[in-house]
């Protein structure tokens, strides 16, 4: 499962769109071995197409060395499709080079929905994986109280326990 | 003195798990020979079978693309730094 913040979220959706018609890529950067995105580094798409994207070389190099530097790694490599599903083509998953991983694809091809999809590609194969969106900007303890105050499901528990 | 050489996680199966490794050479090509001497299956990886550097590797000199350098033709000489990173490319294709 890739678990990643809304507003990482939001930054990348709104990349995608910026760059549409043509293809968005970029990485999300974590620390090593957390499997946590954290630092979103929208990238140019060298190839300038709505079909092809290709990280420029140099940004890449200088990308990476970066990551190195702060001991993180690529947690998510995200690129977009502008006219079909968030789904890996043959050429991404022929091409598919950070076992690691997670590849988000997001398509642009309604401009009013958001749609979003993760996948892990290791030797070619292609396996999609749950996607958890996390609001940073919620009170997760508030959340955790609604719910075991207030959800049904505890209140059924309380009663049945009590007889 | 050596060649410092980077490799990534994609390539590490051929060098035992080893994220930097030495090797010697004048040019690139001459260094990929070099090191699949050690770490066999290596070289495949990175140059096709007509004998041009695979398209979708990036390899640098120091901060260089060798692509901007003459590719497998480009220099290197003991104390330079090569990093090779597997292009990240894609897309819907057509």
């Amino acid at each position: 499962m890739l678990t990643i913040g809304r507003d990482i979220i939001d930054a990348i959706v709104a990349h995608a769109r910026r760059d549409h018609p043509d293809e968005a890529c970029g990485v999300v950067a974590g620390p090593i071995g957390s499997d946590t995105p954290a630092r979103h580094v929208p990238m140019d798409n060298a190839e300038r197409s709505s079909t092809f994207y290709r990280f420029d070389s140099m940004e890449q190099l200088r990308v990476w060395r970066e990551m190195d530097d702060r001991d993180e790694e690529p947690v998510v490599i995200y690129h977009s499709h502008t006219a079909t599903e968030a789904y890996p083509s043959r050429t991404d998953s022929s091409l598919a080079g950070e076992p690691k991983a997670h590849y988000l694809l997001v398509s642009t091809r309604d401009p009013s929905t958001e749609e979003i999809r993760s996948f892990r590609i290791v030797d070619g194969t292609v396996t999609e994986e749950p996607v958890q969106i996390v609001d940073a900007s919620v009170d997760p303890t508030a959340v955790t109280t609604y719910m075991f105050g207030q959800s049904p499901a505890t209140v059924d528990y309380e009663c049945s326990a009590g007889h | 003195m050596a060649i410092e050489v980077r490799i990534p996680t994609i390539l590490r199966q051929y060098t035992g798990g080893a994220k930097i490794v030495e090797g010697a050479g004048d040019s690139i090509a001459d260094l990929l020979t070099n090191l699949d001497a050690s770490y066999a299956g290596l070289r495949a990886r990175l140059v096709t079978e007509d004998g041009g550097l695979h398209r979708f590797v990036n390899v640098y000199v120091n901060d260089e693309d060798v692509r901007f350098l003459g590719a497998l033709d480009a220099k290197v000489k003991d104390g330079d730094t090569v990093t090779i990173l597997p292009a990240v490319a894609g897309g819907s294709g057509r």
